[in-house]
């Protein structure tokens, strides 16, 4: 059982600060992924947790100890680093059995478990070679055996599939999903690219400029952004945003269309380039370059001088300098607080 | 240059001459540095009497009589000792201090490490043998005077700021991950530098370990200075220069360039590692 | 992690510069500037004022002057041949490399048996039919000779640690720097002196000072060509230390040494300063 728990965790850097007081509660047994650009925190906060940064400020508990005091190898937590750190002068199954070994685990054991672990990641053939003779891809396969034959209660991943090629991450991802739900434990897993993210967690936390700006299901983050930043930075293309003005009593007056929305004063208009559809009425759009991707087209065009996109059907035909009419789904149509950036319910 | 059509038959023979050119440039460079280590062996594996005779021949008679001769000299075999404790010690000293220091230059940030660093690189500006002079004053005090130990101690000063720069460009080369992952995986600081920071930087540490032993080997001015009765082989063969007849100066010279040869040729791997990061 | 670590492994390090640099140099100043307890600059007018300072002075800068240029283009020149070469590299790194593990006093018996009466240089003229008798060369009737021979023995012996610190420094520039001038019309020598030169001044900085503060402690090579015939600024030293007992004086030549060092480095990093946005 490791839950782990966040409470005020803050970590300057000199002068610079790298979070700010970030609170979070991971359950038992989750996948959760630490969603954002680079600079955003989401290392800092990992290499915290892992106990290899001390926080400024605040606790970390795993499975119901502090933990923020104690070295790494105290913690219960094994990690797969960014570039694997695979020992160069040690054999695949000596980098496997690492970990065992520090822990004098008995040596018919540490025999099993490193088979098993190989066998999971289907590395059993490559024991007696040495990281050298590996592909990345081998390698990013023996850092997860590291980990995974600690039998740990949680396990880090630091941006664990960036450094493969794109062919390599999509077979890897859906592997590593597999592995790690047949493990049971708690995973942190840090990474940029949203689609990773979408696709392995249990929760997304997405974070911006040493805050978490939203801890969600995937699809809740998607629909439902907590913040304008979330909705910018998730979806690609990102979702589309419109100046509003009010015109009383929950009616918004949106590029020359009229809309229903919160009550209020002020407001921005918010919707995801898919939830756009051609119509009679509507959004009134200049086209300015049109992308045609297989199953959809990308049209990137302007809706009162503002840049504006849509991903429509590849059935009709769009040119540039064309003007057509896009109506929102009215469901999906988000409004955001001008001033706090936040969602408005 | 990438035409893989064949070029015209003018430029086909300038090309040639140019390479040929080339090669005999490469050729003459060689000589330059082999020949004249090759006068000083044929003169080191010559009979005394052939050494001082004359003309010389181009092919030495591989009569050891002048080897001989050297080691059979009053004080050599001391002499030599004497360079192989202070080489020694001077490579233990310089890394055993040096590689602490580079160790910490590479993995911490820290108020007052670029002042050190800073202050490792100046020393290098300076004339260091010099500091023979104020020493040989200060090891009088002490009891040092004339002793393996003293002159160690100053050709470890030569030594440390090469052992710092070049243990700190070793330690830089080995990712922090990898001490990291160790940490992870149940070390404390002291395991990971054992099992995984040591075995990697090992062949670079005897390198640079290697390059101290050549320094404090090949040093004259300091051996000169700081030692009259336990004198190495550079301060026996410099204070002798005046007496000694040229057969003795000669095999004198072959036994100091032997090891420096086989020494370079062990670290061959290493010296442009070495010295690119020395560099900044 | 604690705080004090990377302190505690400089620790070592830092004790012996400030024991066997700081306090040193502090001692020689001071013995420089006191005689008999007495704060004076007697030692300096007794220096200048004796006979052999202006010419060991001069020797000393002229040496430098003509050794160092020859060998910056001499190890440019191996440099890129070396780079060139696509087989036996490695093993022409090596050759190349020999001299630096070879002390000075060695190099110094190395050319010794070239120049020396019985020598090879006679032994070859005389097989050609040049000479009948081998003539002295370094004798004091042939000072310029001795020169030179001094001047050949630095340039055999010190090439190689500018060759491998250009080479070193040739292999961190990457190849599309070179690459994209060509593209863009750079002849060969062009690209060498607008792309390869510039992109190089850290390691000719380092070079370059390593080098001069060498020759500014020429000693070894000449005692051992033409003993004290050839006064330098190190053998004066070494003479008025050792065969004078004059401690003082020797310590204003250490300061003459320091200070040209000093000079000639700050000199050589402001000449070819590179800006810090402008580095590799």
């Amino acid at each position: 059982m490791a839950e782990i728990v966040i409470k005020g965790v803050a970590k300057d850097f000199g002068a610079f600060t790298a979070l700010h007081s970030v609170d979070l509660t991971i359950a038992d047994q989750e996948f959760m992924v630490l969603l954002g650009a680079s600079g955003c925190g989401k290392t800092t906060l990992l290499r915290i947790i892992a106990g290899l940064e001390t926080p400024s400020q605040g606790e970390v508990w795993i499975g119901g100890r502090r933990v923020d005091h104690l070295p790494p190898r105290a913690r219960g937590i094994s990690m797969v680093f960014q570039n694997y750190a695979v020992f160069p002068h040690l054999t695949v199954f000596e980098n496997i059995a690492f970990g065992l070994r520090m822990a004098k685990v008995t040596g018919t054991e540490v025999d099993r478990r490193v088979r098993r672990t190989a066998e999971l990641m289907h590395i059993e053939q490559l024991l007696k070679r040495y990281s050298g003779e590996l592909s990345g891809g081998q390698r990013q396969r023996v850092a997860v055996a590291r980990a995974l034959a600690m039998e740990p209660d949680v396990i880090l991943m630091d941006e664990p599939l960036s450094n493969l090629d794109a062919l390599l991450r999509l077979e890897m991802r859906a592997e590593l999903k597999g592995v790690l739900a047949e493990s049971k434990t708690t995973t942190i897993y840090v990474t940029h690219d949203q689609v990773e993210a979408m696709s392995l967690a249990d929760r997304i936390s997405v974070m911006n400029g040493g805050y978490i700006v939203q801890a969600d299901r995937p699809t809740e983050v998607y629909r439902n952004p907590a913040a304008r930043f979330v909705g910018s930075f998730i979806g690609n293309p990102p979702m589309n945003f419109l100046p509003a003005k009010s015109e009383g009593a929950g009616r918004w007056h949106v590029a020359g269309q009229s809309f229903a929305g919160p009550q209020g004063s002020a407001a921005e208009f918010a919707i995801r380039p898919e939830d756009l559809h051609p119509s009679d009425t509507g959004l009134s759009a200049e086209v300015r370059v049109v992308e045609p991707l297989g199953p959809h087209t990308l049209v990137t065009a302007q809706v009162a001088g503002q840049p504006f996109r849509a991903v429509l059907d590849s059935d009709r035909h769009i040119t540039p300098g064309e003007v057509i009419t896009l109506a929102p789904v009215p469901d999906r149509i988000r409004w955001f607080d001008p001033e706090t950036q936040k969602a408005i319910a | 240059m990438t035409d893989t059509s064949p070029p015209p038959a003018p430029q086909l023979e300038a090309r040639r001459a140019g390479r040929f050119l080339f090669y005999a440039g490469v050729a003459l460079l060689v000589l330059w540095v082999l020949v004249p280590i090759w006068f000083l062996f044929v003169n080191a594996l010559s009979a005394p009497s052939e050494v001082t005779g004359f003309p010389k021949r181009i092919w030495p008679s591989f009569d050891l009589a002048s080897v001989q001769f050297f080691l059979q000299f009053q004080g050599v075999t001391q002499a030599l000792w004497n360079s192989v404790k202070v080489a020694v010690l001077t490579m233990i000293l310089s890394i055993a201090m040096g590689a602490p220091a580079g160790y910490a230059l590479s993995r911490f940030d820290f108020p007052g490490k670029e002042f050190f660093r800073v202050l490792v690189i100046m020393t290098r500006a300076f004339p260091l043998p010099l500091l023979a002079l104020p020493l040989a004053v200060m090891f009088i005090r002490t009891g040092l005077d004339d002793t393996v130990l003293g002159l160690a101690l100053v050709h470890a000063m030569l030594a440390l700021p090469f052992a710092v720069l070049i243990t700190f460009s070793l330690f830089s080369g080995i990712p922090v991950e990898l001490e990291e992952a160790a940490w992870t995986l149940g070390c404390n600081r002291l395991q990971a530098f054992i099992k995984v920071v040591l075995p990697l930087a090992l062949p670079g540490i005897m390198a640079s370990a290697v390059f101290a032993f050549v320094i404090s080997w090949n040093e004259v001015f300091a051996a000169a200075v700081l030692t009259i009765e336990n004198r190495t082989l550079t301060a026996f063969l410099l204070q002798s220069l005046n007496v000694s007849p040229l057969p003795l100066k000669f095999a004198g010279g072959a036994a100091l360039v032997m090891p420096a040869l086989i020494f370079i040729f062990a670290v061959r791997k290493y010296l442009f590692a070495m010295w690119g990061i020395a560099n900044r | 992690m604690p705080r004090a670590l990377p302190y505690l492994l400089l620790l070592p390090a830092s004790l012996f510069l400030l024991v066997f640099f700081f306090y040193p140099f502090g001692l020689v100043v001071v013995e420089s500037l006191t005689r008999g307890g007495e704060w004076t600059t007697e030692n300096f007018t007794r220096m200048t004022g004796h006979w052999k300072f202006a010419p060991a002075f001069w020797n000393t800068i002229w040496l430098t002057a003509i050794v160092v240029p020859v060998q910056l283009i001499m190890a440019l020149t191996m440099a890129s041949v070396v780079q060139k070469l696509k087989t036996g590299r490695s093993g022409l790194l090596y050759i190349f490399a020999i001299p630096l593990g070879i002390s000075d006093l060695a190099a110094g018996l190395i050319w010794l048996a070239i120049f020396e009466q019985s020598g090879f240089l006679n032994s070859i003229f005389h097989a050609f039919g040049i000479i009948d008798r081998p003539t002295l060369y370094l004798g004091y009737q042939n000072m310029w000779v001795i020169f030179l021979a001094v001047v050949l023995a630095e340039i055999w012996r010190a090439t190689a640690i500018m060759m491998v610190i250009i080479v070193a420094g040739m292999g961190l520039i990457p190849k599309e720097y070179s690459e994209a001038a060509e593209v863009f019309g750079a002849s060969r020598w062009q690209r060498f002196t607008r792309v390869t030169l510039p992109l190089l001044r850290p390691s000719l900085q380092t070079a370059l000072i390593l080098r001069i503060l060498m020759a500014f402690e020429v000693f070894a090579v000449v005692m051992a060509l033409g003993g004290t015939t050839l006064p330098v600024l190190m053998g004066e030293t070494f003479q008025w230390q050792f065969q004078l007992q004059d401690r003082g004086v020797a310590a204003a030549y250490a300061m003459v040494i320091l200070g040209l060092s000093v000079a000639f480095s700050l000199v050589v990093l402001r000449l070819l300063h590179v800006p810090k946005g402008a580095r590799i």
